[in-house]
């Protein structure tokens, strides 16, 4: 397995010129490896997209490089280039049917007629689209419009199989058992793939590796578990999953990796993996709403006022107030635990394994 | 990195993919080179002699403009027709469009064809007809003289009245495309707030449209400054730039003075064309999509519906009255002297216009596709392709749409009656010279649909054919065509129809070899052959009806292709 299959180097993307000049992509580096699904994630307008479509050569590059499998192909059209693309929204040549469209990139590299049926036939059969072949794609489903897309990629065995946001037409039950779809189908051909999308749960079921995103610049890169665990700024943090972000500054360093923290006059041991801050630095501790506890009030804990409750069968969300910041906490199978009241005072306590220190950052709200 | 350095950069990007597609490349430098040489340089030779007066660069042609009456009143006669014509014509349309749209008009279909049908006849036959009608001996001349005294048919008020019914239908097109658009529910919306049935048509109906009514006049101002065929046979003594330009040239042969009224023709219908496009366009408020909206309110007050609909049934009269004129006169034995029925007329005009009809239908037939594709193809180019020179390549294509017909005219016989570096060979007296002008002066229309029907297409379609390894010029075949047939083929249908129906270009470029059956009909009414005129110009329209029909066919076989656009638009 090739650790660099696909290379992004110092990739740059700006579009426009004077006032109206937006920097798409401010130089991003990557390297994916072979047989591997890694995802771009980030909100609209981060430059997902433009980074996508720079690999796929419907974009040249304002400077840097990019690399399929060793060769570089930053100035290679993209009709040339190893990879293909599954479009947002499918891109299904209306004028043609199911099987033309799907044999289409075979036709235009000259297969025989015979490799043609062999190759379309089969790829019809791995996405499930038996008796469709001659249909036209307007009498065709959202969901099986989705699968022409993918088989008319995956056909061409491109070195490179690109999905741009493929699961964002479909209504919500579909998405969740297409991207299993889709998964199952990457896996199985071990096809390099890259997935763009601003959804974070499909991100984090589908990926051996995530990049975040914002403003055209890489935040973090890593697997879902490290991304959502040590997430290494509040973009991150607050991008991934639900956040609590407490003001608090490191008192010392206790060891390598772990540093105790001032919050509001209570003191926390915290494991870190940067070893950078230092002492009397001011931080935001992470605290995710499901590492909170909550027991009726008792002295001398760190405690505050029930403002909201949020019944939601499997779950109850509370809002509490805390040295007049809010604190959102998540009790799981709420049956199992005492239900707090509006107004009520409680003492809340962390599960210190799941706290995480990241740099403070003013935040504009 | 510095911004001139990334543009720069950019620049080279994009040169080294166009390189990588050499085929693309080939066909945007051909390309470039036709529209230089069949639409820019023709223009040019018409500035160029303009300004030389006895082989001198000289610019006393345009300082005379104001004191020499030879330019200065056919100039002042032409913006005068333009304007009168631009003004009842849209008045006209927008009756029509809003009776369409937002009425219970009965026999809607009905109302619509006669309105538009004035479109695929030739120019000038409504003239014609005006005269068997109003003429010297017209059959409706008697009564009138009756009724509003002595008059004459020739001059302003003739010409005023034939081109209201030949370019109103223009105007009604771009109006009815634009009631449609607006979205009912504004104006149930305000009637729900309490307005009236005339506020809501006059802060809700009229404001939104306005952009569509400037439009529509600027479009009509155009066509009637530019036009050749109606004056040429009904201004008299009202001397417009026109014919002048034509008489100075083929009459004179003093090609600087018929350079020069071309070039006072040129100016005007540039500054609307670009009025038009670049200010008015953007102060639209509805996009028009042709896709209609839901239904409205229909049940409207008896003093709206009156005029309204008196107004459409008096219109359609009148066209009926006309066109049915011509069918009438075309089997006369003598007009106007020997009323007894006959088919003499017809054998006549098949005897002397049989070869002008063959030639008309060879050229026509040659030209179609070449313009139609042709079209598509720029449009294509302008609307998916990046490369240097695109916006200009747009401007050029579309500059032609403005440009009369006689300034394009008298440009053809300038820049092709000898050698040149751009064109290694005389044009002029070939059929070639009449096939280009065809084709580039009928391309702008389809190059415009073509370019409105790929903007409701997503790109991300052609973008799939191109990443499974499609180049530019296969996807264009077998992905753009096929999506955009329908604009295709109204391009086609819109080509075939105007080079049938051609005059104010072709008549300079015609030659005993090669010679248009248009040409023949206005040649019949300068011998006063009225009744052949009229038979012939009904065969004419026979011919582009037919035509339609066939086309029309073709489009409902391929209906496969038709219905694809529902899935994209």
């Amino acid at each position: 397995m090739k650790q660099d299959y696909l290379v992004l180097e110092n990739l740059v993307k700006i579009f426009g010129s004077g006032k109206d000049t937006i920097v798409a992509v401010n130089d991003v580096n990557l390297k994916v490896k072979e047989g591997e699904l890694f995802t771009l994630l980030g909100p609209s307008g981060c430059g997902k997209t433009t980074a996508l479509r720079m690999i796929a050569g419907f974009e040249i590059p304002t400077s840097g490089k990019v690399f399929i499998d060793g060769k570089e192909v930053s100035m290679t059209p993209p009709n040339q280039r190893p990879t293909t693309m599954v479009f947002q929204n499918y891109a299904l040549f209306p004028h043609m049917t199911v099987f033309e469209n799907i044999s289409y990139g075979l036709k235009i590299h000259r297969e025989s007629a015979q490799n043609i049926r062999k190759k379309t036939d089969k790829i019809i059969h791995l996405v499930g689209l038996e008796g469709l072949s001659e249909r036209s794609p307007a009498h065709l489903s959202g969901g099986q419009q989705q699968r022409v897309s993918l088989a008319r990629s995956l056909v061409m065995e491109p070195k490179v199989l690109l999905l741009d946001e493929p699961l964002s037409n479909l209504d919500a039950k579909l998405r969740v058992s297409t991207r299993l779809e889709i998964r199952r189908l990457q896996q199985r051909l071990g096809i390099t793939s890259v997935y763009v999308t601003h959804d974070q749960e499909e991100a984090m079921t589908l990926s051996d590796r995530v990049v975040i995103m914002n403003a055209g610049k890489i935040q973090q890169i890593g697997t879902p578990q490290e991304i959502y665990a040590h997430p290494v700024n509040y973009f991150v943090a607050d991008f991934i999953g639900k956040a609590n972000f407490l003001e608090g500054r490191v008192v010392s360093l206790v060891s390598k990796n772990k540093a105790e923290l001032d919050i509001s006059g209570r003191k926390f041991k915290v494991f870190t993996l940067k070893d950078s801050f230092s002492e009397g630095e001011k931080v935001f501790l992470l605290i995710r709403p499901e590492s909170v506890e909550l027991e009726p009030k008792k002295s001398n804990t760190l405690f505050g006022i029930v403002r909201q409750i949020i019944y939601l069968g499997s779950r109850m969300v509370y809002e509490i107030e805390i040295a007049k910041s809010p604190l959102t906490v998540e009790i799981t199978n709420p049956q199992e635990h005492k239900i707090f009241s509006k107004g009520e005072e409680v003492t809340v306590t962390f599960k210190e394994k799941s706290l995480h220190i990241i740099p403070y950052e003013e935040i504009k709200k | 990195m510095t911004k001139t350095n990334r543009k720069i950069q950019e620049i080279i990007g994009n040169l080294r993919l166009i390189w990588k597609e050499p085929l693309l490349f080939i066909s945007i430098l051909a390309i470039f080179y036709f529209l230089l040489t069949f639409v820019a340089f023709p223009i040019f030779q018409v500035f160029k002699t303009s300004m030389i007066i006895s082989k001198q660069l000289d610019f006393s042609n345009y300082l005379a403009i104001f004191s020499k009456r030879y330019y200065f009143q056919p100039f002042l006669n032409s913006m005068i027709l333009g304007i009168c014509t631009a003004t009842i014509g849209t008045t006209i349309g927008f009756i029509f469009a809003y009776a369409l749209t937002r009425t219970t008009l009965s026999f809607k279909n009905f109302f619509r064809l006669t309105a538009t049908f004035p479109i695929i006849s030739p120019p000038f036959v409504v003239a014609l007809a005006a005269i068997l009608l109003f003429g010297r001996a017209g059959s409706l001349t008697p009564i009138l003289t009756t009724i509003i005294g002595k008059y004459s048919i020739y001059g302003l008020g003739g010409l005023i009245l034939v081109e209201t019914i030949a370019y109103s239908p223009t105007a009604f097109l771009v109006l009815y495309g634009i009631l449609q658009a607006i979205d009912p529910a504004l104006e149930e919306a305000s009637m729900d707030l309490g307005a009236s049935r005339a506020k809501v048509f006059s802060t809700i109906t009229l404001p939104l449209s306005t952009p569509g009514i400037a439009s529509a006049w600027l479009l009509v101002f155009i066509q009637s400054m530019a036009d050749f065929g109606n004056p040429m046979v009904i201004s008299g003594n009202f001397r417009v730039l026109s014919v002048q330009a034509f008489l100075q040239i083929t009459g004179m042969y003093d090609l600087s003075r018929g350079s020069t009224l071309a070039i006072f023709l040129l100016l005007p219908t540039l500054t609307a064309f670009f009025l038009q496009k670049y200010w008015v366009s953007r102060k639209s408020y509805v996009t028009v999509t042709g896709k209609p909206t839901g239904a409205t309110i229909k049940r409207l007050e008896w003093y709206i519906k009156a005029p309204v609909y008196t107004c459409c049934v008096l219109f359609t009269g009148i066209v009926f009255l006309f066109y049915g004129m011509l069918v009438y006169g075309s089997f006369q034995t003598l007009w106007g002297v020997d009323a007894t029925l006959t088919l003499k007329n017809y054998v006549e005009m098949f005897q002397v216009g049989k070869d002008y009809l063959i030639d008309s239908l060879t050229l026509s037939t040659l030209a179609t596709p070449i313009t139609g594709l042709l079209g598509m193809f720029l449009a294509f180019l302008i609307v998916r392709k990046k490369f240097i020179g695109r916006g200009l390549m747009e401007f050029v294509s579309m500059l032609t749409f403005a440009v009369p017909g006689t300034v394009v005219g008298i440009g053809y016989i300038l820049a092709f009656n000898q050698k040149s570096i751009l064109f290694p060979s005389v044009l002029t007296g070939t059929a070639w010279i009449i096939i280009t002008l065809l084709i580039f002066r009928n391309m702008p229309v389809g190059v415009r649909s073509g370019i409105a029907a790929l903007q409701q297409i997503d790109p991300s379609i052609e973008e799939a054919s191109t990443d499974l390894g499609a180049d530019s010029n296969t996807t264009f075949r077998r992905i753009t065509l096929p999506m955009i047939a329908p604009a295709f083929f109204s391009g086609l249908a819109y080509s075939f129809v105007k080079a049938m129906t051609a005059i104010s270009a072709v008549i300079f470029v015609v030659s005993g070899k090669w010679n248009l059956i248009t040409v023949a009909v206005l040649g019949f009414v300068d011998n006063a052959a009225y009744a052949q005129a009229a038979a012939m110009s009904l065969l004419l329209i026979l011919i582009v009806m037919v035509a339609l029909g066939i086309i029309q066919l073709v489009v409902n076989r391929i209906g496969k292709g038709m219905r694809a656009i529902d899935i994209v638009g």
